[in-house]
């Protein structure tokens, strides 16, 4: 049984039609690719996974530990907890909150104690914090960001951004990861430094990741298996040696060279 | 039904004023994204310049409008370019914080100069004391000038907005700034005009009210600015034609409520009224509904 | 590290102690006469209110103009219960039950309005506590409508505006330095990243707002209670607009400016009123120049820390190596 099943997933916005009849399949412990061209839905495909966007019909089922859900159409703040967690392609990180808050707030839902307890700072207050920011610090020192942990998430560098980003993620304590465009700007020795990263914490936290991506040589190099989307819809799946001599991705492409891509 | 003919008439030319004021609001916060409080404050201006032209100057209605609305221009123009152009780039809050400062500043100035008490208009004379009785229903000139003068300042607002070159620039300004001015449109004196016609209209409403009921004081912007205030959220704050549509609403529900129900909850019934408006369609009567990209 | 934690609080400790102490001494020497115990009254009732307030405006991020409406209702409740019984127990059960009911009145409020945002949130807010102070007027039987309730007996003295005023600094800055407080700030900063992180924002919207509520509330209390004379009208919307004013002067998201802005803008009236006449145009003059050169208010976001403390102790004493 797949992790998350989408099916025939459909979003329309007025007479705009995003995402149409998308079924997609993720099973658990693998790490999928969702490519195509610029505007052909991979984010609505997102949002609508992640409960930002309503979808217009289709249903997206989460099978975590044996549990069968049915998550379309609820709040991201509930989809989150049951164990989605995502990424933004562009970073919303709280900028003008320090590197450490940043994960902390993320690790919010594991807090216990009660509001009445963060009046008086109770020792039930304490003992969690305590706990609370030694796992964050724990989850920075494994993306390199332990030492930054004061400094506003605002000052940090480009790709220090994208890897916060990645640890605010983390936080959550997911069993599926969306990470949308990880390598967004960045340089062919950052995108190489990423990809090390991904399959390192997919190993490390035992992850599910569902990753858009435009870098080919990411997508290529570290999915298992890729959905290509076009117009809103399905039009190839497969692995990725499939994929680059798929025709209809080619020429979904337009001249773009795929089978140089992964090389 | 001839008890509702008579509301429905007092209602309109209520309606009238609060129309008036709500479109400078609407204008400026369609511009630059700010409750600008200072507004009712420049209508209780007008509402003195009035007084004075009509009594020491002991000038005419017409002349007295025209010099009113004239120099709460002039005063709407300064106060932005004293008080809000330096915060262009400071966040809406300080912003706001300085529209109040400017309120107050207003208010007070104008206390200290002519007085806290209560200053009465002279009383009308010739044609603009007449009325005219349909049956039991009565209308009075004032109430009949009150409409087409609000009438024509809508019907030229219209005018300038759709079809001059610097209304164009107004709504390419409150579409996107930024944008317009790298089109080349100059955005400072764009939003200077803005703030000029919406000061025009506040100033034609205080005289207005003035000869209508007679007594002005420094704080009467307060109550009607903030209704006014309702009326072009309620119509879909940013939008002028929803202005208008509010001011009348506002204006009419206020009217019906003192005369049919309690006086004293007329103010109340006018904000639970905003707050389901607001709840039930957030954006306005005319507003379109956005939602934040993800 | 837990050293320098204990030491910090002792020293806080000590400071306030000591002012109360101080401020205390002085009124029983009668060098603080009744009218600048007045003055101190409204200074503390407005740093409750506007700490309050920053809690749901300046940390939470939702613009509210309501605050006066909750104040009203802590005051109304509090004059009427110690009207009906003047005595001390009576004032204290009237403190909390205004508190208790405007939190309540302030959850009612918030559900439905607390999903719009910015502009049209403070809209809404001003017209709650517009209806509010309606509702107040017209209760007649109750309230004594436009008359308002004189009388009303004065419980209120320092040793209760002190424990009030820091009772209620130390329960907001603790909550905003806990998990659920940066809850709430996370849905200032980015309310869309919040709800993807698992952060129920409206949930945290309406807790920020009851809270806020429940301490208008008791500010409202500490008022009836001093001035011995509330009506309508004292509720009205400048109220709301004074205490955003204190806010945004002290600094958006800073408790400390809020506590510095109360009381330099409590010191500042008491000296304008040697100008009566022209008192309200010097301050809305001075309220625009501050905002034209310091748009962030006197704090910013930062809060006065202890560190300043160490900083002159350093200076003083030699360098000592780290324990």
């Amino acid at each position: 049984m797949a992790l998350l099943s989408v099916n025939k997933l459909t979003k329309s916005f007025g007479g705009l039609t995003a995402v149409l009849n998308v079924n997609m399949e993720i099973n658990q412990g693998e790490l999928v690719g969702l490519i195509g061209p610029n505007g052909a839905g991979k984010t609505t495909v997102f949002n609508l996974i992640t409960g930002m966007y309503e979808p217009t019909s289709g249903t997206i089922t989460l099978d975590s530990n044996g549990i069968k859900k049915e998550i379309q159409g609820l709040k991201p703040y509930t989809i989150c907890n049951i164990g989605l967690a995502r990424t933004f392609q562009n970073i919303r990180l709280f900028k003008d909150l320090t590197v450490l808050d940043n994960v902390r707030i993320a690790m919010h839902k594991n807090v216990k104690y009660g509001l009445f307890s963060s009046f008086f700072h109770l020792p039930s207050h304490s003992r969690e914090e305590a706990l609370l920011t030694r796992k964050s610090l724990e989850l920075l020192e494994i993306l390199k960001l332990d030492h930054k942990k004061d400094e506003l998430a605002r000052n940090l560098p480009y790709g220090e951004q994208r890897h916060l980003e990645i640890a605010r993620a983390l936080a959550t304590n997911p069993v599926l990861l969306l990470l949308d465009e990880p390598a967004a700007g960045m340089n062919p020795a950052e995108t190489a430094q990423l990809t090390e990263l991904i399959s390192w914490i997919r190993k490390e936290f035992n992850l599910t990741i569902l990753l858009i991506e435009h870098d080919m040589s990411l997508v290529m190099k570290i999915c298992e298996r890729i959905y290509v989307l076009d117009y809103g819809m399905v039009i190839a799946e497969g692995t990725p040696e499939e994929i680059k001599n798929n025709k209809r991705v080619i020429e979904a492409y337009l001249g773009e060279d795929m089978s140089n891509a992964g090389d | 039904m001839e008890q509702l003919f008579q509301q429905a008439i007092n209602g309109i030319s209520l309606g009238s004023i609060y129309a008036l004021i709500a479109l400078g609001y609407t204008m400026v916060y369609g511009i630059i994204k700010l409750i600008n409080f200072a507004h009712s404050d420049v209508y209780m201006l007008g509402a003195y310049i009035g007084y004075v032209c009509m009594t020491k100057l002991k000038l005419g209605f017409l002349p007295s409008l025209l010099i009113s609305m004239a120099l709460c221009t002039l005063i709407g123009v300064l106060i932005e370019k004293i008080a809000y152009k330096p915060l262009r780039n400071a966040t809406r809050i300080a912003v706001l914080i300085t529209a109040i400062g400017v309120s107050l500043f207003l208010e007070y100035t104008t206390m200290a100069i002519a007085g806290a008490n209560v200053r009465t208009y002279p009383p009308l004379t010739g044609f603009m004391n007449m009325s005219f009785e349909i049956g039991s229903v009565s209308i009075t000139m004032m109430q009949i000038i009150i409409v087409s003068v609000t009438i024509v300042l809508m019907v030229l607002l219209q005018f300038i907005v759709k079809k001059t070159r610097i209304g164009k620039a107004m709504r390419a300004v409150s579409l996107d700034s930024d944008a317009a001015e790298l089109m080349g449109i100059n955005v400072n004196t764009t939003i200077s005009f803005t703030f000029a016609l919406g000061s025009a209209l506040a100033g034609a409403a205080g005289i207005m009210v003035g000869n209508y009921y007679n007594s002005i004081n420094p704080l009467m912007g307060m109550l009607p600015g903030l209704k006014a205030f309702v009326a072009a959220v309620f119509g879909g704050i940013g939008i002028i034609p929803g202005a208008m549509i509010g001011g009348y609403f506002i204006g009419i529900v206020e009217v019906l409520v003192s005369g049919y129900g309690n006086s004293m909850y007329r103010d109340g019934v006018v904000f639970a009224i905003l707050i389901l408006v607001l709840i039930i369609k957030p954006t306005g009567l005319l507003g379109k509904n956005t939602r934040e990209k993800v | 590290m837990g050293n320098k934690a204990k030491s910090n609080l002792a020293i806080k400790i000590i400071l306030l102690a000591a002012t109360f102490v101080i401020i205390q001494l002085l009124i029983f020497l009668d060098v603080i006469n009744d009218y600048l115990q007045a003055t101190m009254a409204t200074i503390c009732i407005n740093i409750i209110l506007a700490v309050s307030l920053n809690l749901i405006t300046g940390f939470t991020g939702q613009f509210s103009l309501g605050h006066a409406g909750f104040m009203s209702i802590g005051a109304y409740t509090c004059a009427l219960i110690t009207l009906r019984n003047p005595t001390l127990p009576g004032f204290i059960i009237g403190v909390f039950a205004g508190a208790v009911m405007a939190a309540l009145i302030g959850g009612i409020v918030g559900l439905p309005t607390l999903r719009l945002r910015g502009d049209y949130l403070a809209i809404a807010t001003l017209g709650m506590s517009e209806i509010i102070r309606i509702v107040f007027l017209n209760l007649d039987s109750i309230t004594n409508g436009a008359a308002g309730l004189q009388d009303i007996p004065q419980f209120t003295n320092w040793i209760w505006l002190f424990i009030f005023t820091t009772g209620t600094v130390l329960v907001i800055s603790n909550f905003i330095k806990s998990s659920h407080g940066r809850a709430c700030i996370s849905v200032r900063e980015d309310e869309i990243a919040a709800e993807a992180m698992g952060i129920n924002s409206t949930r945290y919207k309406v807790i920020a707002f009851i809270i806020g509520s429940f301490f208008a509330g008791i500010a409202g209390a500490l008022y009836a209670s001093t001035f011995n004379f509330i009506d309508p009208k004292i509720f009205g919307f400048s109220k709301s607009i004074d205490v955003l004013v204190v806010v945004v002067l002290g600094g958006l998201g800073s408790i400390s400016g809020s506590i510095i802005a109360a009381v330099l803008l409590g010191i500042i009236t008491t000296y304008l009123q040697a100008f009566a006449n022209i008192q309200m145009i010097l301050y809305s003059v001075l309220l625009i120049i501050i905002m034209i050169f310091r748009p962030q208010g006197l704090m910013g976001s930062k809060e006065v820390s202890l560190s300043i403390f160490s900083k002159l102790g350093s200076i003083i004493k030699p360098k000592k190596g780290r324990a």
